[in-house]
C-alpha cells in the first residue's frame, strides 16, 4: 500500500498517523507539505488530527483551501481513499470531501479521554477488520467534535450505512446521533473524529484502532 | 470601499459560546438577559467603486470561506468609511 500523510500548519498526529501506517504495511508513508500542490501515485492519503491554522476562522475551514487539497480532492474523485481523523475530519468536511460539519463541543469544553464506540460498518476498506457491532474502545482529543448535519443529510448517511462509527453510550460531544465518523457515498474517504493511531500498538494502552491500518493494507495493497 | 459581513449561526443550532456568555452576564446581576448568541463580525475594504459589483464579490467570499451556509447565515453591509456604531 502506497500511502502519504499531509502535513498542515499546526498538524500534531502527522507522526503518529505515519508510525501506525509503517507497523501495519512495513513500510513509512510520504510525508508530503500541505503547500505542495501535487500528491505522488497513492493509494491512501491521511489527513491528520491537529490544530492547522490554529482553528482561525472554524476548525479545518483554511486548510480546506491548501494547495495539497486540489490535488486530494482530484485523488478521491478518482475513487482513493482518504482517512480523515479529527482535524482532518474537519478539514474533509469543509473541503466538500464528506457532508455536514463539526461544530463546538455541546459542553463548550475540550474533551480528552477514551470513547466507547460501536462499529457500524464493515464494507469499506478502513473497517473490513471489524466485526458488525463491535464494541471498542479509542481516544478522542477535540473541542469541536459535535457533527453537526441537517436531517435529511443524516437520514441518507443512515439510510445508505454510511455511519462507520457511533458513540456507544458515551458521546463525547453532542454530535448528531452519537455519530462519531462517516463515509463517503463510494466509502473511499472515512472522516472520524476518535484517534484510531492512538490506538494502535499495546505501548499506547490499546490496540483497538490498529484494524483500521491493517484492513486498510489488505485492502488496497 | 468599506465592507462589512456579519456571519451568525443559524436558528436551532447550539451555540455553546453564546450560552456560556449568556450565563456569565445573568452572573453579573443583569436580569432580563433572555438569550444570547455569538457571531462574527469581518471588516473588508474593497478596491472595488462599484457597490453591486463588491456585494457579488463578497457573496462569493462569504460561499467559499467567510461562512458555512450548513450551520451559518451571513449579511453583507456594503458602504461607510468606518463609521462605528459603538460609544467612544
Amino acid at each position: 500500500m502506497k500511502s502519504a500523510v499531509i502535513v498542515f500548519p499546526g498538524s500534531n498526529c502527522d507522526r503518529d498517523a505515519a508510525v501506525a501506517l509503517h507497523q501495519a504495511s512495513g513500510k513509512p508513508p510520504a510525508m508530503v507539505w500541505h503547500g505542495n500542490s501535487e500528491l505522488p501515485d497513492l493509494d491512501l492519503v491521511v489527513l491528520p488530527g491537529g490544530f492547522s491554522y490554529g482553528d482561525y476562522l472554524r476548525v479545518g475551514a483554511i486548510a480546506a483551501l491548501s494547495p495539497i487539497m486540489a490535488a486530494v480532492i482530484r485523488h478521491a474523485e478518482r475513487g482513493g481513499a482518504v482517512f480523515a481523523i479529527c482535524n482532518g475530519f474537519q478539514m474533509a468536511c469543509e473541503a466538500g470531501l464528506l457532508p455536514g460539519v463539526l461544530m463546538n463541543n455541546a459542553a463548550g469544553k475540550y474533551v480528552c479521554r477514551h470513547v466507547a464506540m460501536r462499529v457500524e460498518d464493515t464494507l469499506s476498506p478502513f473497517t473490513a477488520g471489524y466485526q458488525s457491532d463491535q464494541r471498542i474502545s479509542i481516544p478522542v482529543a477535540h473541542h469541536d467534535g459535535n457533527y453537526f448535519a441537517d436531517e435529511a443529510t443524516l437520514d441518507r448517511l443512515e439510510g445508505e450505512g454510511l455511519v462507520a462509527f457511533r458513540y456507544d453510550n458515551d458521546n463525547p460531544n453532542g454530535s448528531r446521533r452519537d455519530i462519531a465518523g462517516i463515509l463517503s457515498a463510494n466509502r473511499r474517504v472515512l472522516g472520524m473524529m476518535p484517534h484510531p493511531e492512538r490506538a494502535a500498538d499495546p505501548d499506547l494502552g490499546g490496540t483497538d484502532g490498529a484494524a483500521m491500518f491493517r484492513s486498510l493494507v489488505e485492502t488496497l495493497a | 470601499m468599506q465592507a462589512r459581513v456579519f456571519v451568525t449561526l443559524k436558528n436551532g443550532v447550539l451555540d455553546p459560546q453564546g450560552k456560556a456568555i449568556e450565563h456569565a452576564l445573568r452572573g453579573l446581576g443583569h436580569d432580563g438577559v433572555e438569550k444570547v448568541r455569538q457571531g462574527k463580525m469581518f471588516e473588508i475594504e474593497l478596491a472595488d467603486t462599484d457597490a453591486a459589483s463588491a456585494e457579488q464579490r463578497l457573496k462569493v467570499m462569504c460561499e467559499r470561506l467567510l461562512a458555512n451556509t450548513v450551520i451559518e447565515n451571513y449579511r453583507i453591509e456594503i458602504g461607510g468609511e468606518g463609521q462605528g456604531t459603538g460609544a467612544s
